[in-house]
């Protein structure tokens, strides 16, 4: 007997599932990577045997916060660098909600940016899709906090003086427990990779190379790409800390001289903070949202509280 | 309120325990059968600083503080930095005595540890003139000695509340009993010595007061806690389990008070990062399903405008609370002040849609936070508990049966997975959450993880099944239909009855005021009636939706009206005026934005000069009326 038949439902559900009956369809421009990612994870959630409705897709703003409009399951559409700290308490009022948190680069790796620290250093088990254009897309065309250092764009005329975030780094420093890095132009690396960030038990950090065909021409399309599991040159263990650090370091720098690698960078087993903070007793086992429409026996304050100030 | 009531201070550093003694010697008065109330100074420091807090009791329900005081217990700072007289911050070590002088009432008593302060500080005041000329009784003790010679010399405190108790014929077995409920062992048996010790010395003291505590019964039992325990008690009796912050003070109050107990009761607590998580976590929280909450003070509010905001909007019902404090920016970290009413009404970009309430008092502000969680869950809106550090800190008896209350753990207008079969839902299946037509202008709305539920929440303007849309015609339905839910509240508030009145109908003078101040007034109208002033007061809790008629009414009735605030720009009457503009000339302001809170006497005298056309002495301002 549950009060939310949808999670842990049996039911295998189908790639159309996923897609809105009716309209809107996305209003993304043509040849833009965003398209990529709503297919990796139409796909993706089609994989691991997800049903719409035990999904919950929190968005920020921007071009990539639409991904909830056109991605039928719940959704909240939050505001510019927010989703991370909506999501990751849907996850703790309700565990067995498979959330995903999406937005761009702009979104995470700039205004949101403490909360991207915060939710990583947690290690909530979710998934944080971030769209990396390199470029603010809605607003036209303004340097982001990925644009490469003598950027041009409206608000910097002359170039900014600013070297890029280094965004695998700083999930790994922060404490995320899986960061990949794939591109809009390798969809099936995509899917897979968005597959596994669902399955992993913490925090998976996924930047995703969304080219803007608009307003950031000269980022290219992100081909060709390399796969650095295939790539002799970075034979690692995806565990090794220092290793990963080493690898995503590369890739960072190599992707402003044109080389763009992608792949899994770290995937570290740790217990997520569901498990945390049910360890040290602050967390109850279950469902705290089911409390409200199974229970009818709720603690008072006069039984326990009260006797303490008489 | 009588003027036989005991006012009692004990005076000292940061770190001191003058905390946890005031609070040990007003529960023991409790138990003895008094009223008791107290009122907290302290500075934003960890060690050092001077410190008060001031304990009064009496016979009857005490509810404020009084004009000044007539008990000093001096303990002298042991973590004094700057004993200089040109010091920025004053002689820290002379403070403990010479802060209390201008407050001390005529006839008043002095206990001060001369093993502190000793000959040479206490004669570097003017100590022997002013009690010379006040009438002051003084009697040096060496406390630090005794706590030293019976225990340890942190027992200080202890030795201060023996020596207070024999001064005013009190009965220590109150006391003794705390001390054996909070204690075990050495510690304990050393604090009963260093009481007793204490006691047997002052009682042999040649003495010549008359000050003593007052006697006392209480009908019920009676139970001791600050307005930030009420606020917490209410939100776990509404069935609160998740609250998200990061401390500031005073709201730190409440929040440690829901982090200590939230576990027990099934619900959990997260300090995150910032304000702007605090308030977005309790709005994610709330999304799935569990009624949430977060607050701050006034810094750490502003960065939970558009959070606000994007409830507002998703119509995610929260609540906040708000516990303000001297602003602007950092202001006085640990002073009162009234000066975020126009921030908490209207921050965040847009037409405000929320409930704002500030509790008068210490039951109103259990009863309002019942109320506000059970008004944003049933209307699918932020509703904020404006309080200050004043309400915060304060402490009261209050029998101890009043909080003996049913829990309210419903979660508002929200389906259940049978209500959604039934229910509306668009050609994609798709409940229709946002749908035009909702009763009051509400939607129940399902949870992510109901089969048959899902929907699209957004912080943009939407359609029915939550899709954005910038359609005209959609958006003013939309609006119109989210500001209908502060017009169905307004007459669900009416039946409230939260302006609380205090006088008769037909006086002739009003006193207006909101929040924390409420009970201050009422014992000012209690004395300016006794004095012959026609007069009465009302106490408004209700911001926003604000309540218009039983606020009409009470002006109509009156040829003038004052209004007490805690601030400098009297932002509370000109809300009034904004709603209730046919009353401007007859309202003026009585105004307190110095960090500490009214007197009873400040709020009669500003009366009085108010109907006589003075000015009032002391640190208020009188703002007249604009005219006719």
């Amino acid at each position: 007997m549950t009060s939310f038949s949808a999670i842990g439902s049996e039911r295998e559900a189908t790639k159309e599932e996923f897609t809105p009956g009716v309209e809107p369809q996305p209003t993304w421009c043509p040849g833009c990577g965003d398209f990529a990612v709503l297919k990796a994870l139409k796909g993706a959630m089609t994989d691991v045997g997800r049903t719409p409705e035990e999904v919950l897709l929190v968005t920020g703003i921007g071009c990539s916060g639409k991904l909830s409009s056109y991605f039928e399951s719940y959704g909240y559409h939050s505001i510019h660098g927010r989703a991370l700290p909506v999501a990751r308490a849907s996850k703790v009022a309700n565990p067995g909600l498979e959330v995903v948190a999406a937005g761009g680069d702009g979104d995470g790796y700039g205004i949101g940016g403490n909360h991207f620290m915060h939710t990583a250093r947690e290690n909530h088990d979710m998934t944080y899709i971030v769209f990396n254009n390199e470029i603010f897309g809605l607003t036209k065309g303004q340097t982001s906090p990925t644009s490469p250092k003598g950027h041009k764009s409206k608000t910097q005329p002359s170039g900014s003086a600013k070297a890029p975030v280094r965004p695998l780094s700083l999930a790994l420093a922060s404490g995320a427990s899986y960061i990949a890095r794939t591109a809009a132009t390798n969809p099936r690396q995509a899917q897979e990779i968005v597959a596994e960030a669902i399955e992993h038990d913490g925090f998976a950090h996924i930047d995703f190379l969304t080219q803007c065909p608009t307003w950031n021409k000269d980022a290219k399309e992100y081909v060709p790409y390399t796969d650095i599991q295939d790539d002799d040159e970075f034979e690692f263990d995806l565990s090794d800390r220092k290793d990963a650090g080493e690898v995503m370091y590369e890739a960072e720098t190599r992707l402003y001289e044109g080389e763009v690698l992608t792949g899994r960078f770290f995937q570290q087993d740790r217990p997520s903070y569901g498990e945390e903070k049910r360890a040290t007793g602050e967390m109850p086992e279950g469902h705290l949202a089911e409390r409200y429409f199974e229970d009818d026996d709720w603690e008072r304050t006069a039984d326990t509280l009260i006797d303490r100030h008489t | 309120m009588t003027d036989s009531s005991l006012m009692w201070r004990i005076a000292g550093g940061s770190g001191d325990g003058i905390d946890s003694t005031s609070q040990n010697l007003a529960k023991a008065l409790m138990r003895a059968g008094l009223h008791v109330f107290t009122h907290r100074h302290y500075p934003s420091r960890i060690r050092g600083g001077h410190t008060y807090v001031e304990v009064r009791a009496a016979d009857e329900p005490v509810q404020s503080r009084g004009d000044g005081f007539n008990f000093l217990l001096a303990l002298g700072d042991s973590f004094a930095r700057n004993p200089q007289d040109d010091a920025y911050y004053g002689n820290e070590r002379r403070k403990p005595l010479v802060e209390h002088f201008d407050d001390l009432n005529e006839g008043g008593v002095i206990v001060y540890d001369s093993g502190l302060l000793d000959e040479e500080a206490v004669a570097e005041t003017d100590l022997e003139g002013r009690a010379a000329e006040n009438n002051w009784h003084v009697y040096p003790m060496d406390l630090r000695g005794i706590a030293r010679d019976h225990g340890r010399e942190v027992m200080r405190n202890t030795a201060g509340v023996g020596a207070t108790a024999a001064l005013l014929g009190m009965d220590t077995t109150y006391f003794e009993e705390l001390i054996r409920e909070a204690m075990g062992g050495d510690i304990m048996e050393a604090n009963l010595a260093v009481l007793e010790e204490a006691y047997e010395r002052a009682a042999a003291l040649e003495t010549d007061h008359d000050l003593a505590v007052p006697e006392g019964d209480h009908e019920e039992e009676q139970a001791m806690m600050s307005g930030s325990n009420a606020i917490a008690y209410a939100a776990l009796d509404s069935g609160c389990r998740f609250i998200s912050g990061y401390p500031m003070t005073p709201w730190t109050d409440v929040f440690t008070i829901m982090s200590q107990n939230l576990p027990r009761f099934g619900g959990v607590s997260e300090q995150v990062e910032d304000e702007i998580a605090a308030a977005a976590l309790a709005i994610g929280a709330s999304h799935t399903g569990v009624k949430a909450m977060s607050g701050s003070s006034g810094g750490g509010f502003a960065l939970m405008s558009e959070p606000l905001g994007l409830a507002e909007m998703t119509e995610t019902p929260i609540v906040l609370v708000e516990a303000m404090r001297a602003g602007p920016s950092t202001g006085m970290p640990t002073k009162t002040e009234q000066g975020d009413l126009e921030h908490v009404l209207y921050t965040s970009q847009g037409d405000s849609c929320r409930l704002v309430i500030a509790p008068g008092n210490l039951e109103e502000a259990y009863d309002q936070t019942r109320e506000v969680f059970r008004l944003a869950y049933d209307y699918q809106l932020p509703g904020i508990i404006l309080y200050d550090q004043k309400l915060g800190g304060e402490m009261r008896s209050v029998s101890a049966s009043y909080f003996d209350r049913e829990p309210a753990p419903d979660p508002g207008s929200v389906l259940t997975e049978d209500d959604l079969a039934d229910a509306a839902h668009d050609a994609a299946g798709k409940y229709t959450r946002y749908a035009h037509d909702g009763e009051d202008g509400v939607v129940p709305r399902s949870v992510p993880g109901q089969e048959g539920g899902r929907f699209l929440a957004t912080g943009n303007e939407s359609m029915a099944v939550g899709h954005i849309s910038e359609d005209p015609d959609n958006r003013k339905a939309q609006m119109d239909r989210r500001m209908a839910k502060l017009d169905a509240i307004r007459s669900e508030l009416d039946e409230a009855g939260h302006q609380t009145l205090h006088g008769p109908e037909d006086a002739t003078y009003g006193i207006l005021t909101w929040g924390s101040n409420q009970d201050t007034v009422f014992e000012a109208v209690d004395r300016l009636r006794a004095d012959g002033h026609d007069v009465r007061a009302m106490g408004v809790s209700d911001l926003m939706p604000y309540p218009e008629t039983e606020v009409a009414d009470f002006l109509a009735g009156v040829e003038k009206a004052l209004v007490v605030e805690m601030n400098a720009t009297a932002q509370f009457r000109g809300l009034t005026q904004r709603k209730l503009g046919r009353f401007g000339s007859t309202m003026s302001s009585l105004l307190k934005y110095d960090g500490e809170t009214f007197e009873p006497g400040e709020i009669v005298e500003g009366f009085e000069s108010n109907v006589d056309g003075n000015e009032p002495s002391g640190n208020v301002e009188l703002e007249h009326a604009a005219g006719d």
